[in-house]
């Protein structure tokens, strides 16, 4: 009996000891999303650059993520977080949260993307997100729509599915497009989709996974991101030569996905290392393949699928971070009224 | 050695131990005799140390086991049903107690093969509990309960869920066993037969009391109070009037009950002045049991050969047999 | 009791109290603390009158009682079948009622989902997507398992001599039931029937997916609350009233379980084969209910282009490049969680058990009520609790892997406890009396007696355990990971998140194979390791 005691009480002395132990002091620890991923590799090279090790941690979705890193924000765990995007920008912003930091690699990025004047955050990545149309659902007779007002016509009906802004990233991002379309005017225009019998999901899996025609759905028209062709070509079970869907460039929104120092970090200069290695071409050269996502510098080359069959689409809408902030609960709510009730 | 001195259990308002005084010699087979509810199986406990008095003592020898817990006593335990752990087979079961006592392997291979010879069980260390009939079941029981050499053993109704024929080899080889190894022993049961045959000494329990306390022919002749002899097995009672008189005849000085043992009870052929009919004749093992009846009085009595009902017969009633109960 | 072993009896008893102490209360009390904001009480208190909230709570209540009582419903026939009959396969029978519990709700939701399209569930009049018989359903699909195994374990054990008497006395078959064997079934239906609704009430992927976004319930507004609009004080303060009303069950189900705990003889005849009707009944049902789902799910793993082929589940050994691990990099550490989190799970809370069952009556009811309470908080509060409780050394584990099934242990406690206290309750006294007076102290009673008796229960709570923990997604994701240390789920998930049939076809290979281990493994717990000895009745 007491040989047993005297066990768990090693077991447990030595698991303490080692999940504690595994701090180091070369290490820089970059909190961020679950849709986060880079090349093995890609971080060895800064480490042979620095001499400090990565390591990363994933907290859930943005949405998460950033609530992970408020609460924490007096006793911080990490050092870098990246993937807070524009529509949680000004949040983000508003509970200081990051450390003031200008990276010199900024030269490389375009100045639109910078919306952080203050240089609290730093533009790494972006998406788009847009309807994606399912090219063999459409033809000569019915072409595929071209843009938001073309949604709410009779002949699209029952053929679009969107996600609730309030549960989903892709569905706020849709949801703000809108938006800035069409001004205080949305309500109408949301209005009109409803009667144009849209459907609505919680989030994107059972959106594009399930209701739309890939997923083996009924509906030709999604919400999703304008990587998502080229990965379709990449994922596909058997190999294709061109993507099935394709992207309305017209009803996109752009995300901009965003690292910072963390105000109160202990190692500020491997912290500010790490973020100018994730506008070297290392690192943003494996951002499509790695997070379908596109490179804020403008000195990444694109990988050939992408280069092939991603649309970078020039004109997106965006909305910023300040306004979206400060009305995003308040339309938000009033979005469930007219669409959900 | 055993010695209850005064002992008080409570139960629900009541005492189911009202002021116990009892004893167990060295060697002695004590049965506590009563029918149910009358406390012999809280005696039991208390004594074993699985009820808590509210007073008195218990002692063993001259040391106080009053607040002694149960498995430092010492003492032996074997129920009703038997309580075997399904968990370990026979030979395991057996062993339980040698294993605490910390005797060496050997040693204890050794016990547990005595053991079953004593029981009749030779050769059943592998068996499965849940593959003994009944009767082989108590038997392990029992032989568990002797391993550890208690120095008291308490029966708690051993015999009560088996057939009668197991029942009286069980009881015979019980008997003969406990006496061999000179185990003291106390043996509840409600069971008059079993009480006559294997005890030393019978204390007759009721309402929470031993009421008497005696050898078997001792206790069996002399019943000190109406429910003592029912334990007993006893069957003739009768109320007498203010003057002592009953349809038989004057059978003492004032009112009260007075038991008619029945070996004091014949049917004669001669004529006694007590005439009744035969309402009841019931043949068993060699003898007839009959009921006969006296004006309103019925009384109980064996004989041998047969007899018819409703036949008139002579009773012959001997003083000796003629106790007086109150 | 000499000091030294009163010691070790303490040590003992504080052993899962420290554990759900340390990781589940103290968690709770940070953030409560933390959010709940004095100043805001009367915007609160709007928040909580108000019509849409009322809404919420009151679907989130009755659907929640309609869930739990049509499980009950439909389980009982199976665990009648399971209780009182043999028949070819029925170890397998059990392992499959279990599978449903392993599998990652998005999974399990997306199963359903397809099964409506393909039997043309999802339009017009019969439209069953995004309504409340798709939650309904898919609870019961969750669920049956636990109704089964506790119902009918229990049930097992009951004596069955006294239905026949009641047979022979020509009682019908239905009064039997409702007048004889119901009653004496109360304690095991109330401890199912309140472990069933607590995950019905705080049930959140199936009601965020199958649902559709037309319906809420209180846990998915926590995390709304929390992490969309990012308003934590209101998300606690939903989650103070979802614990409460979750506390009130488990009183009223803890109560109602003590009340009838008679110890009734232990007796077992050998079961009876079951008649043909009664087993083709239940496998249709079962199989309808359970089976379906997971057909549609294999074939969604094995369905390339337009044919079969197994690609996808050699694929699992290679990485993706959008995940950062091998789906069996992702199995072997949900496999190693798993393990860890079944015996925590099986130490503490065998150990509790113990306590609950022969402890006195105010240690008794604080043990058993306190670690219950797990299974009722939003995994979204807890996560973010453990975030701001557990970051200073020597505690500093928010980082650590060890959380994770920390977490799983946590919610697998009260299932080891919900199966090993009726087998403790229902040893039979004199068992431990004999013990006592062939020499053997308390502590050897429970080593002896208690121990070996219990064990079984101990492993199929510990099964229970291990089953939980594989499927976990709602802990596990509010806990930050490192990637090298992704679980299956978390895999599953990430690659449902992404465009691409391949993608979609490894995830539905790595559900598939999830669900055969779990399988696998349940019946290896459950099956040669533990024999039950049997008892002949002749008395």
């Amino acid at each position: 009996m007491k040989k047993f005691l005297l066990l768990i009480t090693v077991i447990f002395v030595v698991i303490t000891v080692t999940t504690c132990a595994e701090k180091k002091d070369d290490t820089v620890t970059l909190l961020t999303h679950d849709s986060f991923w880079i090349s093995e590799g890609v971080f060895e090279e800064f480490t042979q650059q620095t001499g400090v090790k990565v390591e990363v941690q994933m907290a859930g979705d943005t949405g998460q993520l950033l609530a992970s890193a408020i609460l924490t924000s007096s006793n911080p765990s990490a050092d870098v977080i990246f993937g807070i995007d524009n529509t949680f920008l000004q949040r983000a912003l508003n509970a200081d949260i990051f450390a003031v930091y200008e990276s010199p690699s900024l030269s490389k990025v375009s100045e639109e993307i910078q919306l952080d004047t203050q240089h609290r955050v730093t533009p790494i990545d972006f998406g788009d997100v847009c309807i994606n149309y399912w090219i063999d659902s459409f033809s000569s007779d019915l072409p595929p729509p071209k843009n938001l007002d073309d949604l709410i016509d009779s002949k699209y009906s029952g053929q679009l599915v969107v996600q609730n802004p309030e549960t989903s990233s892709p569905g706020l991002a849709f949801f703000l497009a809108t938006i800035a379309e069409y001004g205080d005017d949305w309500e109408l225009w949301w209005a009109a989709l409803r009667d144009n019998d849209v459907t609505v999901t919680s989030g994107w899996e059972d959106a594009y996974e399930v209701e739309f025609v890939a997923g083996g759905g009924e509906h030709p028209l999604v919400v999703s991101y304008a990587s998502s062709p080229p990965a379709e070509v990449i994922y596909a079970e058997t190999p294709i030569d061109s993507p099935p869907t394709g992207v309305l460039t017209d009803t996109c929104f752009r995300q901009i996905e965003f690292a910072g120092v963390v105000n109160g970090t202990k190692n500020q200069e491997a912290a500010e290392n790490l973020i100018d290695f994730m506008l070297s071409n290392t690192f943003q050269q494996d951002i499509p393949n790695s997070m379908l996502m596109f490179p804020a510098s403008n000195e990444a080359e694109l990988p050939a699928t992408f280069a092939e069959f991603a649309e970078v689409v020039e004109d997106p809408y965006m909305l910023d971070p300040e306004v979206i902030e400060r009305n995003r609960n308040n339309w938000t709510e009033r979005w469930t009224q007219i669409v959900l009730r | 050695m055993l010695r209850v001195e005064n002992v008080k259990v409570p139960f629900d308002g009541t005492y189911v131990l009202n002021e116990c005084d009892f004893e167990v010699g060295e060697g002695e087979i004590v049965v506590l005799l009563g029918s149910s509810g009358c406390g012999k199986s809280t005696l039991l406990r208390t004594v074993a140390g699985l009820e808590n008095p509210e007073s008195g003592k218990i002692w063993w020898g001259t040391q106080e086991m009053t607040e002694v817990p149960p498995h430092k006593r010492g003492f032996g335990l074997m129920f009703q049903n038997h309580a075997l752990f399904p968990h370990r087979n026979v030979g395991e079961n057996i062993d339980f107690g040698l294993q605490i006592l910390r005797m060496t392997g050997i040693e204890r291979q050794e016990r547990v093969d005595e053991l079953l010879s004593m029981v009749d069980l030779d050769g059943f260390q592998n068996r499965k509990i849940g593959s003994l009939s009944g009767g082989e079941a108590q038997r392990v029981a029992l032989a568990r309960s002797l391993a550890p050499k208690p120095r008291l053993l308490m029966l708690d109704e051993p015999m009560a869920s088996l057939d009668r024929a197991l029942r009286d080899r069980l009881l015979a080889d019980i008997s003969e066993l406990l006496r061999e190894l000179k185990q003291a022993a106390i043996y509840v049961t409600h069971d008059h037969d079993e009480a006559f045959f294997i005890a030393d000494r019978i204390a007759v329990m009721h309402n929470g009391k031993i009421e008497q306390i005696g050898t078997p022919s001792e206790v069996w002749s002399n019943p000190s109070s109406e429910e003592s002899a029912r334990s007993m097995g006893h069957e003739n009672f009768i109320e007498l009037d203010d003057s002592g008189r009953c349809e038989i005849g004057q059978l003492g000085s004032s009112s009260g009950i007075v038991l008619i043992r029945e070996d004091g009870l014949s049917i004669v052929p001669e004529e006694t002045g007590i005439k009744g009919e035969v309402i009841s004749a019931v043949f068993r093992s060699g003898i007839t049991l009959v009921k006969i009846r006296v004006g309103k009085i019925e009384l109980s009595t064996s004989i041998q050969g047969s007899m018819k009902v409703s036949e008139i017969v002579n009773l012959k009633i001997s003083d000796s047999a003629v106790v007086a109960l109150s | 009791m000499n000091p030294q072993k009163r010691f070790v009896w303490a040590f003992l008893f504080f052993l899962p109290v420290l554990f759900v102490g340390v990781f589940f209360y103290w968690p709770l009390l940070k953030i409560f603390s933390h959010a709940l904001d004095g100043e805001r009480i009367n915007e609160f208190w709007s928040y909580l009158s108000s019509k849409p909230f009322r809404q919420i709570a009151w679907f989130t209540i009755w659907q929640a009682f309609l869930s739990t009582f049509c499980t009950m419903m439909l389980a009982l026939p199976a665990a009648y079948l399971v209780a009182r009959f043999s028949f070819p396969g029925k170890k397998l029978f059990q392992a499959l009622t279990t599978i449903p519990f392993v599998l990652p709700t998005v999974v399990a939701a997306g199963a359903f989902m397809a099964l409506f399209q393909r039997f043309g569930l999802d339009q017009g009049m019969f439209r069953l997507h995004h309504t409340v018989w798709a939650l309904l359903l898919a609870h019961i699909f969750f669920n049956l398992a636990i109704v089964v195994r506790t119902v009918g374990s229990f049930w097992a054990g009951l004596d069955p001599r006294v239905e026949e008497q009641a047979k022979i006395l020509g009682a019908a078959p239905w009064h039997i039931f409702r007048k004889i064997t119901l009653p004496r079934l109360v304690p095991a239906l109330a401890a199912a029937a309140s472990v069933v609704f607590v995950f019905c009430l705080t049930s959140f992927g199936i009601v965020l997916l199958l649902g559709g976004p037309t319906r809420a319930t209180i846990e998915t507004e926590i995390w709304r609350q929390a992490v969309w609009r990012g308003d934590i004080s209101v998300a606690s303060v939903l989650a103070v009233i979802q614990l409460g009303a979750v506390m009130v069950m488990v009183l009223i189900m803890n109560f109602l379980q003590k009340r009838q705990a008679v110890v009734e003889s232990k007796v077992e005849l050998n079961p009876e084969r079951a008649s043909r009707k009664l087993l083709v009944g239940n496998i249709l049902l079962l199989g309808i209910l359970v089976g379906l789902p997971i057909v549609i799910l294999v074939e969604r793993a094995i369905g390339v282009g337009d044919g079969y082929s197994f690609q996808n589940f050699s694929a699992m050994a290679d990485r993706i490049s959008l995940v950062p691990l091998s789906s069996l990099a992702a199995l072997k550490n949900s496999l190693l969680f798993a393990v860890v989190a079944a015996v925590l799970a099986a130490l503490l809370g065998g150990v509790a058990s113990f306590f609950v069952v022969h402890g006195n009556r105010w240690l008794s009811n604080f043990l058993d009520f306190g670690m219950m309470l797990p299974l009722g908080v939003s995994a979204v509060v807890l996560g973010f609790g453990m975030l701001i409780s557990l970051d200073t050394p020597p505690l500093d584990l928010r980082s650590s892997w060890i959380l994770v099934p920390i977490a799983h242990a946590l919610l697998g406690i009260p299932f080891v406890m919900r199966t090993v206290i009726p087998t403790l309750r229902r040893i039979d006294p004199s068992l431990r009396e004999s013990a006592s007076l062939l020499g053997a102290s308390p502590s050897k009673v429970t080593k002896y007696i208690d121990f070996p008796i219990a064990f079984r229960a101990l492993g199929v709570g510990a099964a229970f355990a291990f089953a939980i923990s594989i499927g976990e997604f709602g802990a596990t994701s509010f806990l930050p990971r490192s990637p090298d240390r992704l679980t299956a789920p978390l895999v599953l998930f990430r690659l449902l998140g992404a465009p691409g049939e391949a993608l979609r076809g490894q995830a539905m290979a790595l559900a598939v194979t999830l669900m055969v281990i779990t399988a696998a493994t349940v019946i290896l717990i459950e099956g040669s390791v533990f024999k039950r000895e049997t008892i002949r009745s002749d008395f």
